[in-house]
Formats: structure tokens, sequence, C-alpha cells
């Protein structure tokens, strides 16, 4: 009897375990709603979002290109050339981090890569746009800023999906090596870089494909490519200017995406 | 008799991969040119970067407590800002998903319009919206509800995808209508999912959040942006490892709660 009570009233907790998940959600939004001062909408915002949509379908489409060197086609390129550069420089540098912090058949906490694993989540969590503040300092403003900043921020996931698939390689033909008398760095050569690069490549790719995005909005911290003249734009309401610089970051990260998906596709 | 399998030009040449690589290597100089790479230059100023991280290592602790309200008002923005894309995103995915939506037509200018807005980087979006809205908080939720909006819609529309055609049928054969379809046999599928899939977002726009300030959009990035620019550095540091912070916790009740979930 006494049993059936007790099963009786976890059951009824069990029914009601919904309403304090209600309750507890309910308080987190009161929260979040009273902690955003909403400071009103400027009175201009519906002429600039039109002048906005006007300026989009109005494109200035003599900034395409004007041999300048300051032109769209000339920026975007830079732009490409500071994610691609960034992403290579990193995905060398990210090898080593991966290794630090792979963990292979060891108990759950193991210090070399739980100490791998923390430093990647901290480079990974570094705002990238402080890390171009920063090598601004270094080497002045310009796309190298830029390429810096991409290289040692996609570190930190580049440095993780890497130790990943090496936790999830086969391990067979490592062995198979080790069995045979190869010594640590001919089973490395060998056997773990050819069984993880196409994943590592694939993974770089991918990695590529944001980085173009966060190169598009460097320059907007002075670190080179489109974000530049893109902020000014928005700053002086240039907004036909504005209009071209969207179309062609637009037009590009979609057509980098597209290349880089047809070639992870192959890849793995 | 055995014969030994012989190779083409190409193949005992590498000619294919002496091509590639030849390209590869040219297109490392062509854009190390381009964005002005230079080394020596780096590590000849190497010293300015090191006295900027050895002012870093001495953080600013009195300006801890200035900093505790604009962090809250991060996860604030960040928590509407989900919170609004998802509600917009949900109809959006339903509409994009293919088994759901038969039009191919419909499906395709609905999926056009979230890669459209998938493409725009969350920082440009912010500018686009202080220039709306003005500064504050306000352009923050906005840019990051469109920015959630775009990749919390193809998200979901893959769940859907992904859902036991089984219930849908059974509702189907006894008469039910589209809308009756999607709230007995496709919510109660995919729910789970939604929900994760809404944390995992909210990760993301927290991230997202702390730099938006740096134009303008609340927040954070307002505090980040004018202690860089009066080069005290010490409360920059406060401020980085205010958001360290922030994003550790919340990714780690993120993932327990998303493992709980799934």
């Amino acid at each position: 009897m006494k049993q059936l009570t007790v099963s009786n009233s976890t059951l009824q907790f069990k029914r009601y375990k919904w309403l304090f998940w209600v309750a507890i959600v309910l308080v987190i939004y009161i929260w979040g709603i009273t902690g955003v001062h909403f400071t009103g909408i400027k009175d201009s915002a519906g002429e600039v979002s039109r002048s906005i949509a006007y300026g989009i379908f109005h494109p200035d489409w003599k900034y395409v290109y004007d041999g300048s060197g300051e032109d769209l086609v000339s920026l975007i390129l830079q732009t490409l050339a500071m994610a691609f550069l960034g992403t290579f420089i990193s995905a060398i540098l990210s090898v080593p981090f991966a290794f630090w912090a792979a963990r292979t058949g060891k108990p759950r906490f193991h210090v070399r890569s739980t100490s791998g694993k923390l430093v990647l989540t901290l480079i990974r969590t570094f705002p990238e746009i402080v890390l171009a503040i920063m090598f601004i300092k270094a080497v002045g403003p310009g796309s190298f800023a830029g390429v810096l900043a991409v290289s040692i921020h996609s570190i930190g996931m580049l440095g993780k999906l890497f130790s990943e698939s090496i936790e999830n390689m086969d391990f067979g033909p490592s062995e198979a090596l080790m069995s045979s008398g190869g010594n640590r760095a001919q089973t490395l050569v060998f056997a773990t870089l050819p069984t993880v690069l196409p994943e590592f490549l694939s993974y770089t790719l991918y990695r590529f494909e944001i980085a173009v995005r966060s190169a598009s909005i460097l320059g907007m911290v002075g670190a080179g490519g489109i974000g530049t003249p893109l902020l000014f734009a928005i700053q002086t309401r240039t907004w036909s200017r504005v209009g071209i610089i969207l179309l062609g970051i637009i037009i590009t990260v979609t057509l980098i995406d597209y290349i880089s998906g047809t070639l992870r596709k192959r890849l793995v | 008799m055995n014969i030994v399998p012989t190779r083409t030009f190409t193949q005992k040449y590498h000619v294919k991969t002496v091509v590639w690589l030849t390209l590869f290597i040219l297109l490392v100089i062509g854009t190390a040119k381009m964005t002005g790479v230079d080394f020596i230059m780096f590590f000849a100023n190497f010293g300015q970067f090191t006295a900027l991280l050895q002012q870093m290592a001495k953080p600013d602790w009195q300006y801890t407590s200035l900093v505790v309200q604009p962090i809250l008002e991060t996860i604030q923005m960040a928590l509407i800002g989900t919170t609004v894309g998802t509600l917009v995103a949900i109809p959006f995915s339903v509409l994009a998903a293919r088994n759901i939506v038969k039009n191919k037509f419909l499906r395709g200018i609905i999926r056009f319009i979230l890669n459209l807005v998938r493409t725009l980087p969350d920082l440009m979006l912010a500018a686009l919206f202080v220039a709306i809205v003005g500064i504050g908080p306000v352009a923050g939720v906005f840019t990051l509800a469109i920015f959630s909006f775009g990749m919390i819609s193809k998200l979901f529309y893959e769940a859907i995808e992904t859902i036991d055609e089984g219930p849908l049928e059974a509702l189907q054969a006894a008469g039910a209508n589209k809308i009756q379809m999607v709230v007995f046999a496709v919510i109660p599928q995919v729910f789970n999912y939604f929900v994760s899939y809404f944390l995992y977002t909210f990760e993301i726009n927290v991230r997202a959040s702390t730099v938006l300030g740096y134009l303008g959009a609340g927040g954070i990035g307002v505090y980040l942006q004018r202690s860089l620019d009066q080069f005290a550095y010490g409360q920059t540091a406060i401020i980085i490892l205010g958001i360290l912070m922030v994003v550790l916790i919340i990714d780690g009740v993120s993932n327990t709660l998303r493992e709980r979930l799934l």
C-alpha cells in the first residue's frame, strides 16, 4: 500500500514536471524582455529603409570596376585572398594543436588532451575583431592584419575539428606500421596523415567558406578587404554604393559556398 | 607469366599532383602579394604586439563591476533576438521542407530567400540596423533576429525533412488538412530537434552579440570599443575575460540541455 502511494506521488511529480520548465522559461523571458531598454526606433527609420531598398535595387554599377584598385572587384578579390591565405596558414598551424588536443584511447581526463582542448576553446572564444585590432597595432591597418586575424582565430575551430577526426580515425594502418617496426615519425607520415588528410582538407574548405564571410567584415575595423568601403558607404548614407557592395558580397559568398560544397562532396 | 603493370606517363610522373601543387603554390604566392604579407615587418614590430599583450595581462579588476550589467544586456539581446528569429523562421522552414510543400516553385523561392539571408555577415547587418533604427540594443536585437532567422530556418527544414512519413500519411488518410497535419504529425516529431537547434543558435548569438556593440548595436561591445579606443587594455582584458566566462557558461548549460533532449 505504501509502495503504491510513493509511486503515485512520483507519477504526480512527473506529470507536472513540464510546469516547472514552463515557469523557468517564463522567468528567463521576463528577465530578458525587461532588460533590453527599448530605446525606440528613430523617426527616420522608414525613410532610411526605403532609401536602402532603393539603393539595393539601383546599385552604383560604376563602382564595380574602375581600374583604381579601390573598386568592388579588386576589393572582393582582396577579401578572398585574405580568407584563402588566412585559412591556409591556420590549417598548417592547426595540425600540431590537433595532435595536442586529440584524446586517443586514454581515460576521460587526460592532462595533455584536456589542456589542448581548453586552449582551443580559449582561441575560439576570443573575438576575431579584437584580434584584428591587436594585429593592426602590430603591422598597421591593411589586409595583412586581416590575414593574421583569420589565421589565428581559425585555429580554434580547425584544431577542434581536426582533433575530432584524429580521435575517430581508423587505427588499423598505424598499428600495422608499428607492428612491422615503423617508428613514430614513420607511422605519422605513412599511416596517420594519409588517413586523416581528406577530412582535414574538407574541414579546411568549410572553414574557408566561413573565413570569406568574416574577412568581408574585418575591414570595418580597418583590417582590409571590402568591409572598409562598406562601413564608409553606410556611414555616409551612399545607399547605391551599399547596394552594389551587398550584391557583390552575396554573389561572392554564394559562389564560394557552391564551389567549396562541390569540392567537399568529392573529397569525402 | 607475370605481367608488370605499366603506368602511363601521367601516372608515372604524378603530372596531376604536380600541376595542382604548382597552381596551389602560385595561388598562395599571389594572395600573399595581394594582401601585402610581410613577415619581416611582423617580426620587427612584434615588440609592439607583446607590449600590448603585457598591458592586457594586467587586468583592471576595478572595472569588473561596470562590466556585469552590459554583459547581462548582451545575453538578453541574444535571447530576444534568437526568439524573434526562431518565431519568424518556423513558418518559413515548414514552407521550405520537401515533404510538406510539394510545389517545387514555391519551395525554390523560399529557399532562395533563405540562402540570401544566410550570406549576410552579422556585423554588416549590425551596421545597417544601426543606420536604420539608431544606436542601441534594439539594433542588436534586429541584427540577431535576422541572423538567427537565416541559420535556424535551414536547420529546421532539414529536421522536418528527416521525419517519419507514417503519421503524416495516417492523418491525411483520416482527412486532416495541411495545418492539422503540421500540428499533430510534424511538430511532435521535431519538437526536441527544434529546441536543441534553438539552444545551439542561442550559443552562437551570444558569441556574435559580444562584438555587435562595436558598431553601436548595444551590449558589451560598446564598452569593448570604448576601451580599445582609449588604449585602456586593462579594461579590454576584463571585458574579454567576462565574454569568455559567459560564453563558456552558456555553452556548458546549453550542451547539457541538448544532450538531455536528444
